[in-house]
């Protein structure tokens, strides 16, 4: 390890060890969790990009950046409303990785649902059964465990806050439950390392709505671990609404255990951030599980999107169906990578995946790999990825029925990606995801009452 | 109402239009017939604004506007249409969309408000009903997977929502079976009014016994080489076009 880079990564074990000694003494599972993250992160430094799995994604504005931790939640309650997704729905919001009561809604949880920030449910964890740590300690770092990436060992290292949901068997959550993370423009960047753990019992049912959003030039980083958990049966719904400020470094690794029968489905929408690297990891473990995963990403400017895929198709009979939609504008760099990994006697799955990207600019960037790895002979797979730019027939057409060029560029961008929108239930996301896209398509064809117009239409 | 002045266009380095003149005054249907390669369509393209036709000397006028200095879109809103030879798919871009997209661009430029959703149904199903096509294809996305026939009666079915002054028709025959030929002509002729005037670009006579025009326009070899009424038509069918060149040619 080089100078420079050895002490890229001890400024981030300084910051450690600075937090470690201001909380003081805590249990023994968390103090050892902490001391393996930081030794596996240490030994491993910030990828580069001769690992393969980085080859496209360079992390150095990470690794280079002096970053501390935020010490309070404080947030204009006018500018968190703005923020703020317009509905109905149960929330936990973090300010920089801190917990913000005032921002939160927590009343109203129906029976069987627990909702509650990390810190508390470690807290209770330890007061209730101080010798037993198995209700949070157990399934924390099962699925996302140090040795997955420097990032997965850094989350650990510094983990301490972020958001525990569990679903009692047979709980249906009516309104959506929205994790909301705020990004606050300070005087010097800030990071935070949440840990999302989301247990959903048998034949449970819910949409979990994870917003990263924040106020505009904030440059902070963020270091998500996220593991989800479907018992048999359960069905959860998962949006990830990235429209954070385009100088926030963001980092999320994901993995998703699916019991039979259940279903995940991930709408991973990427509007926001200069650089992201989402990977997302299903593994589907018993028969009937189904994972879907619909992604979009929107690069303008100098963004940078890298999104990586694993499905493990475990057992027989599991489906998998994946949809991944790049858009790239300007000098945006996008990069999709998906691995479809089919075990052996895992007969009779359905492993569909494909991938397409528009380049609005000459000068943006794609990479793209999909790949199929299969130990089966009794499989449906397919793959496939492509690449290409606004069709200018399609473009002039619709300009030679008076429509002006912006618009027919963005209507044309927007029926690209309406393939994932249309999945996309909940209007509001919709909307804000069209509005990101398509600029001021929305305001001007007034799209609510076209659809209005046609369903009446089709009723008569 | 369009006025088109010793009109030379090059693609590509070579000349394809090589002086032609028109004038077309309202409520008048023209017709501009010939051969192939002579320049037919390149006529209407460099009307409407498609990329790629150099104008390198001549003029076309509008109501008294400089065509050539307009944009694409500020020609439609104009009135002046093209309906495509070959209309192009747009997938995911729904027809409903289009057509209120188009129209709604056209009254802005008017100074008038978006259309209320219950006027615009009413006028959409009229002129649907009129086309002979199931509502069902105003949902499907534009011109996606229809059939030949179905693609002209797209564009003409855009004609009548939009109400051009000038409706430039290109090859609107083509690939267009008896029936469905009936329809577009009468979908055509509905158009024809006196403050409107409608061009047809075709290379067969058989249109114009559906639609029949007051000028028929021979073109051959980028130059406008005979002109007169629907007669001249008949006699190119019966005739051919060697005729017309070789008369031309002495």
């Amino acid at each position: 390890m080089s100078d420079a880079v050895h002490s890229d990564v001890q400024r981030f074990l300084d910051r450690l060890s600075e937090r470690s000694n201001a909380r003081g003494a805590e249990p023994t599972w968390i103090a050892a969790r902490r001391q393996a993250g930081a030794a596996r992160f240490e030994a491993l430094g910030f990828p580069h990009r001769r690992i393969e799995a980085w080859k496209y994604t360079d992390v150095r504005a990470i690794a280079r950046g002096d970053f501390h931790l935020a010490t309070d939640a404080d947030f204009s309650p006018a500018t968190a409303a703005s923020l703020t997704l317009p509905l109905e729905a149960h929330r936990l919001t973090f300010v920089d990785g801190i917990f913000a009561p005032a921002l939160s809604r927590l009343d109203e949880l129906p029976n069987g649902v627990q909702l509650l920030p990390l810190s508390r449910a470690l807290v209770e964890n330890h007061e209730a059964l101080v010798e037993n740590h198995e209700a949070v300690g157990g399934p924390l770092g099962r699925l996302t465990g140090v040795e997955f990436s420097a990032f997965a060992a850094l989350n650990t290292a510094f983990m301490e806050e972020g958001a525990v949901l569990r679903l009692a068997s047979g709980t249906i959550v009516e309104k959506p439950i929205i994790l909301q993370f705020l990004s606050r423009a300070g005087e010097a960047p800030v990071m935070s390392h949440p840990r999302i753990l989301l247990e959903a019992g048998s034949r449970s049912q819910a949409t979990v709505i994870e917003h990263h959003v924040g106020e505009e030039g904030a440059a902070n980083f963020t270091n998500l671990v996220e593991e989800v958990i479907l018992e048999r049966g359960a069905i959860l719904t998962h949006y990830k609404l990235q429209e954070a400020p385009l100088a926030d470094l963001h980092v999320a690794s994901i993995h998703v255990e699916q019991a039979r029968d259940s279903r995940y489905t991930s709408f991973n929408l990427n509007l926001g951030g200069g650089l992201v690297r989402n990977d997302l990891v299903a593994e589907l473990d018993g028969q009937g599980a189904e994972a879907n995963f619909n992604g979009l990403f929107y690069g303008q400017g100098r963004q940078h999107v890298d999104n990586h895929t694993l499905v493990n198709h475990n057992a027989p009979r599991t489906f998998s169906n994946e949809n991944y939609k790049g858009i790239l504008d300007d000098r945006a760099h996008g990069v999709f990578n998906g691995k479809v990994v089919v075990k052996r006697d895992s007969q009779q799955i359905e492993g569909y995946q494909s991938n397409a990207n528009l380049l609005l600019s000459d000068r943006a960037e794609i990479d793209t790999k999909p790949e199929l790895e299969i130990y089966a002979d009794d499989v449906k797979c397919s793959h496939g990825s492509t690449t290409g730019q606004l069709d200018e027939e399609a473009v002039f057409a619709l300009r030679c029925r008076g429509i002006d060029e912006q618009t027919a560029r963005g209507l044309l961008t927007l029926a690209f990606a309406g393939e994932v929108l249309e999945q996309v239930d909940l209007d509001v996301i919709a909307e804000r995801v069209e509005r990101a896209v398509a600029g001021k398509l929305p305001e001007r064809f007034n799209l609510t009452g076209l659809v209005e117009a046609a369903t009446a239409l089709n009723e008569e | 109402m369009l006025e088109v002045k010793d009109l030379h266009v090059t693609v590509e380095g070579s000349e394809i239009l090589k002086g032609l003149s028109l004038t077309i005054n309202a409520g008048e249907v023209h017709a501009i017939m010939g051969p192939n390669g002579a320049g037919k369509s390149t006529l209407s393209a460099v009307i409407a604004g498609k990329d790629g036709y150099q104008v390198t000397q001549g003029s076309i006028t509008f109501e008294g506007q400089d065509v050539l200095e307009m944009e694409i879109e500020e020609r439609a809103r104009a009135g002046l249409l093209l309906g495509f030879q070959y209309p192009v798919e747009i997938p995911g871009v729904k027809n409903i969309y289009l057509l209120k997209a188009a129209l709604n661009a056209q009254r802005e430029a008017q100074g008038l408000g978006e259309i209320p959703a219950p006027a615009f149904m009413k006028l959409i199903k009229e002129k649907v009903a009129s086309m002979k096509m199931d509502t069902s294809f105003l949902q499907r996305a534009v011109n996606e997977g229809f059939s030949g026939g179905e693609k002209k009666r797209n564009e003409i079915l855009q004609m009548l929502v939009l109400q051009p002054k000038l409706a430039m028709l290109d090859e609107i025959d083509s690939g267009l079976d008896i029936d469905a030929m009936k329809v577009v002509a009468d979908g055509v002729n509905s158009l024809r009014a006196e403050d409107r005037a409608i061009l047809l670009v075709t290379h067969y006579q058989r249109l114009l016994d559906y639609i029949v025009p007051d000028r028929v326009h021979v073109l051959v070899d980028g130059r406008i080489v005979k002109s007169g009424d629907a007669e001249l038509a008949r006699e190119l069918e019966s005739r051919g076009y060697d005729w017309v060149q070789e008369e031309t040619a002495a």
